[in-house]
């Protein structure tokens, strides 16, 4: 079987903010009442988290849940178990209305890093990017330059940004440029 | 620049997130309505200088619907509601009499 390579094949525009392709990402899009304990029960044997507050993300990008709206959660796991995990959400979840459907194939994972990394996604994004409305622990789905992507910041201030595959290379261009172009000097 | 709260995750959205629904609160009438009744749902829309109220779709975020109430002169936004009222709230109906007194839209005042 052919060997999964990720869209940007680990490409990296180094400065002082760095914007890195994180690789192979494992991400499950979760549909369903969030309310129900059966769904909890799914989320916490994939990834042993609590189902995050809306606009808001528990865990990391290795073992996450992310908030995508009233009715969707987006899982993260490892790549390499990311089908099975979805083969066993969908089984817990059995009888109910639900939708747990293996992602990751169809997405990318950039990280922007470096002192300057908020004013980095501000510039092309239409998110408040300061500290007092956007901290660790917020997920925010937005537009990122002409198309949909995703990202939260770490305690660490590192961003993660999640985009569709098939705009990986303009998502990740789009950033390494504005990356390249410099610190604005608003948000410090 | 219009900046709309989605009242499902509670996000300040920009315009450029949203898409625009037109119209809100349209009766619809379908098979043995009468060609006016007909007529009125297709193609007969409000275009107020004041209070109007739209269907907007936040979608580069959650992706649902909702409904605003603001107003197309100033662009000052009263208010955003679930898609599935089927009229203005009554908060959102106080806070447009608190901004624009005596406003009636269609049938509602």
């Amino acid at each position: 079987m052919s060997e999964p390579v990720s869209a940007l094949m680990g490409r990296v525009a180094a400065g002082a903010v760095t914007v890195r392709d994180e690789g192979l990402a494992g991400m499950i899009t979760l549909r369903g009442d969030l309310a129900t304990a059966k769904l909890r029960t799914a989320c916490k044997h994939a990834t042993g988290l609590a189902l995050p507050a809306p606009g808001k993300i528990t865990g990391n990008a290795a073992k996450g849940l992310a908030w995508m709206s009233p009715d969707e959660l987006l899982v993260l796991v490892p790549h390499a178990g990311a089908g099975a995990v979805a083969d066993q959400m969908a089984q817990t979840l059995a009888g109910t209305h639900h939708l747990a459907a293996n992602v990751s194939d169809a997405r990318a994972l950039i990280s922007v890093a470096g002192p300057h990394a908020r004013e980095v996604l501000a510039k092309v994004s239409p998110v408040d990017m300061h500290p007092g409305s956007f901290a660790a622990g917020d997920f925010r789905r937005s537009r990122i330059g002409q198309v949909a992507g995703a990202f939260w910041i770490d305690a660490d201030e590192v961003i993660r940004v999640i985009c569709f595959r098939s705009q990986a290379d303009y998502v990740f261009t789009l950033l390494a440029k504005s990356a390249e172009d410099g610190a604005v000097g608003f948000l410090g | 620049m219009l900046t709309l709260t989605c009242p499902y995750c509670g996000v300040a959205a920009d315009e450029t997130e949203l898409q625009a629904g037109g119209e809100a609160h349209l009766k619809r009438f379908g098979p043995g309505a009468s060609d006016d009744e007909f007529e009125g749902y297709l193609f007969v829309r409000e275009n107020p200088k004041g209070v109007h109220f739209e269907r907007w779709r936040h979608a580069y975020g959650c992706g649902k619907w909702f409904l605003a109430a603001r107003c197309t002169v100033t662009l000052e936004v009263f208010g955003t509601y679930p898609a599935q009222s089927k009229e203005p709230p009554a908060h959102i109906r106080k806070a447009i009499t608190a901004k624009r007194p005596g406003w009636t839209w269609r049938e509602f005042a």
